[in-house]
């Protein structure tokens, strides 16, 4: 067996990564060819103008808009869903005390956990026409209905250019704390049992509990969870594609990267430059992803 | 113009599912997504290029030699306008002269979607309808070379009467507003005309008349609101055309048809003139009277409630009451209005309408069966043809005279009442839509900014302004020329 062991590795290897260079790094590479290109969809044999796509870029005002959304996305939602889901996954795990030696949620966590995780399970198209009806901005949207019976007047959500960004931000962390609820949830599930009840033993309240022993013991899965949740705010595709106004509106307010990508391309026939677009995000993606694994870098609690 | 059959920007259940789809390759880092299509260059220059090779005989029936047993490919955009004036009417008559040859129909929503590949890959059909919201650039089709130019249609025989031509047979106009470079190369089949529409029936309930003047607009207006009905309204969300056609028409009319053709060509500075500042100011006026929360609603929101008698006047095209068909009650009677006169001084009376030829139809150049694609649009413009079109589709196509003693619907007799008084003033297409589609989308951007009242007259002319010298500047689009 031992010495048949490469080709054997190999031999099971070989298709799935020849699968993955032709469908997923040619095309990154085609991408990166592409964006050198006035390549405009039609024809098979597009111009090389080298890297005048990219100094177009730096004039673009619709490009910069939609890096300056990404900037507030970044800041916003990771931040918003993972303070939401903390909340939720300790109220879930840890604040019902001890029973039996077991740390305890709230009583009737687990009805909690499954609501929680509802919006998880809808497609994000679903959620779109879904928010579509609770945003809209006369007063028989849902929230304003709402807001009607206590007396306050409609709000544009979707429609003032000054919230319309926040409101589709919203929609984004009401579909993705379900997941990180369940992910803190197994994180810490997995902390040991014992560090909590010598805590509980030495007169350690719920905040104490929380921030001095829950939160720096989940620190690993709070990393993973930032950048899965980067990497979500580098999208948003789909929600403002179905959500905002003239897509991308009220005047550029909502728009992102990816929705002027394939408006330059499918719309405009410009695939070189929608390329160009691309190639930028792919960087600013890569740039945060290794920014956040660096700067939350700490020394591994070992249990 | 083009996309006057579909409803604008609708989401289909099959468009949401691509798109998520496309979200999913789009999402992170985005730059793999734009490949899925493409070819790197690899695949051979189109085959089919290497020379169209069906052909027979040219006679006086087939002028252009099509051969008889050539299979024919036709692709029909199945919007608005359904796709039974095909399967029904034109493919039928096209087997008819043709009685060995096989037509393949092909229906889709997703023109670009459908036939992009296509295009890379060298298979090409022979004839499309490309209209709808996600249509194919004539523009980017016509600089690649994969357009055919109809010249040789325009100058063939009639089918009705053999000693004219086939552009003597058709509107003022149809032909020159296909033109791209200035040759023609694409065939816009519908008649269409622009204006206010409204129910007579509940105008004739409240002793309302159609406002002849803005002035009367206004008026019009305060009582419309006093009764609880919203005065004008359009949808932001996915039809700002629709508002910016207004604001173009009554331009021209102030100052004249030149203006729109100085749009096209974009002359310096003439989205600065006066006569778009006071067209622009008078709209922005009257949009004041429509709820800030249109520009959340979609087209068909906004109808809906014309059609229970919550909104008075709704801008838009003719094919809007066939569009509407299945939701309009029985006591709903569609009617067109021109926009109101802006000054007492303006260039074309107040009965001027726009009307124009749209839905382009166009012939691959490098398809398999060419001639077979030419000889399918003439029996598109034939009297024949061009009746059943109009029997299946309800709307009016460009060939003079086809639709003579057919039953009109409400819509369409107001719409041909109305083209009988405006007589020789006619408001004029506008071009740049299909153009410059850049320029296109941030008009619509700054269309609802201002008709929602984020930004006066003057800022609105000088943004689009800058818009418009933004294309003119960018040496990557291809500039147009127009002089009819």
């Amino acid at each position: 067996m031992r010495q048949g062991k490469y080709p054997f590795i190999v031999g099971f290897l070989a298709a799935p990564v020849l699968l993955y260079v032709v469908f997923v790094i040619s095309p990154y590479i085609q991408a990166f060819y592409i964006s050198l290109t006035d390549w405009k969809g039609i024809s098979a044999a597009p111009r090389f103008i080298g890297l005048e796509n990219f100094t177009r870029l730096f004039d673009d005002e619709v490009f910069w808009a939609a890096v300056r959304h990404h900037g507030v996305l970044l800041l916003v939602m990771p931040l918003v869903t993972i303070v939401i889901a903390l909340f939720f996954a300790f109220l879930l795990n840890l604040s019902g005390g001890q029973r039996g030696g077991q740390m305890t949620g709230l009583w009737g966590s687990k009805v909690y956990r499954v609501i929680f995780f509802l919006p998880q399970v809808l497609a994000v198209a679903i959620v779109g026409v879904l928010f579509q009806t609770i945003y809209r901005s006369d007063e028989t949207g849902v929230i304003n209905s709402l807001l009607g019976k206590i007396g306050i007047d409609p709000v544009g959500w979707l429609i003032d250019p000054d919230i319309a960004l926040l409101s589709i931000i919203g929609v984004m962390v009401w579909q993705a704390v379900g997941f990180y609820v369940v992910l803190f949830s197994a994180g810490m599930s997995s902390i040991p049992k014992d560090v909590f009840e010598a805590a509980a033993l030495d007169g350690a309240g719920r905040f104490t509990l929380f921030f001095r022993i829950t939160l720096p013991m989940l620190w690993d899965t709070m990393q993973v969870a930032w950048v899965y949740l980067g990497i979500a705010a580098f999208d948003a595709f789909a929600l403002v594609q179905v959500l905002s106004v003239d897509r991308g509106g009220p005047d550029n307010s909502t728009t992102v990267l990816p929705l002027e990508i394939w408006r330059t391309a499918f719309n405009f026939s410009k695939f070189g430059y929608a390329s160009a677009m691309g190639v930028a995000l792919f960087f600013m993606a890569i740039t945060f992803a290794a920014l956040t694994l660096r700067v939350t870098r700490r020394e591994r609690i070992e249990y | 113009m083009s996309k006057s059959a579909g409803t604008p920007g609708d989401i289909t259940r099959r468009q949401m599912l691509r798109r998520i789809g496309m979200t999913a390759l789009i999402a992170g880092p985005g730059a793999g997504l734009l490949t899925a299509c493409a070819t790197g260059g690899t695949t051979p220059a189109a085959p089919a290029s290497a020379a169209p090779s069906a052909s027979g005989a040219v006679s006086a029936a087939n002028p252009f030699g099509v051969a008889a047993d050539a299979p024919l490919e036709v692709v029909i955009f199945k919007g608005g306008l359904g796709d039974s004036y095909a399967t029904e009417v034109h493919e039928p008559l096209y087997k008819k002269a043709f009685p060995q040859a096989q037509v393949k129909h092909v229906a889709t929503q997703k023109i670009a979607q459908t036939l992009q590949p296509r295009f890379i890959g060298g298979d090409v059909p022979d004839m499309i309808a490309n209209s709808g919201t996600d249509l194919m650039d004539n523009g980017a089709l016509q600089q690649e070379g994969q357009l055919l130019e109809l010249t040789e249609l325009w100058d063939a025989p009639s089918i009705d009467d053999p000693s004219k031509k086939v552009r003597d047979m058709v509107a003022p106009g149809t032909v020159e507003s296909g033109l791209i470079d200035g040759k023609p190369y694409l065939m816009n089949y519908v008649f269409s005309a622009y204006g206010l529409w409204y129910d007579s029936a509940l105008f004739e309930k409240n002793g309302w008349t159609p406002p002849k003047t803005f002035d009367e607009f206004k008026a019009f207006a305060e009582k419309a609101k006093a009764a609880g009905v919203t005065p004008f309204a359009y949808a932001g969300k996915n039809a700002a055309y629709y508002a910016y056609w207004m604001i173009l028409i009554s331009a021209a009319k102030i100052e004249g048809n030149q203006i729109l053709i100085d749009v096209d060509n974009l002359v310096d500075g003439v989205w600065q003139r006066d006569s778009m500042k006071q067209s622009a100011a008078a709209w922005a006026e009257i949009a004041k009277y429509m709820d800030k929360s249109f520009e959340d609603k979609e087209h068909t929101q906004v109808q809906l409630q014309q059609n229970q008698g919550k909104v008075a006047l709704y801008p838009s095209g003719s094919w809007l009451e066939n569009e509407q068909k299945a939701q309009t009650p029985e006591t709903f009677k569609y009617a067109l209005t021109p926009t109101p006169s802006v000054t007492a001084a303006d260039k074309m009376p107040f009965e001027a309408i726009r009307a124009a030829a749209g839905e382009a139809y166009i012939v691959p150049a490098k398809g398999k069966n060419p001639k077979g694609g030419l000889e399918y649009l003439r029996i598109m413009l034939s009297k024949e043809g061009a009746r059943g079109f109009t029997e299946k589709s309800g709307n009016i196509t460009v060939v003079t005279g086809a639709a003579d003693g057919l039953e009109l619907t409400p819509g369409n007799a107001s719409l041909s009442a109305a083209q009988t008084a405006a007589g020789q003033n006619i408001v004029t297409f506008s071009n740049f839509e299909n153009w410059y589609k850049e320029f296109e989308t941030e008009l619509r951007r700054q269309t609802n900014a201002l008709l929602f009242g984020r930004i006066s007259a003057d800022e609105f002319c000088e943004k689009v302004q800058k818009a418009a010298d933004k294309t003119k500047a960018d040496s990557s689009i291809t500039k147009q020329n127009r002089t009819v």
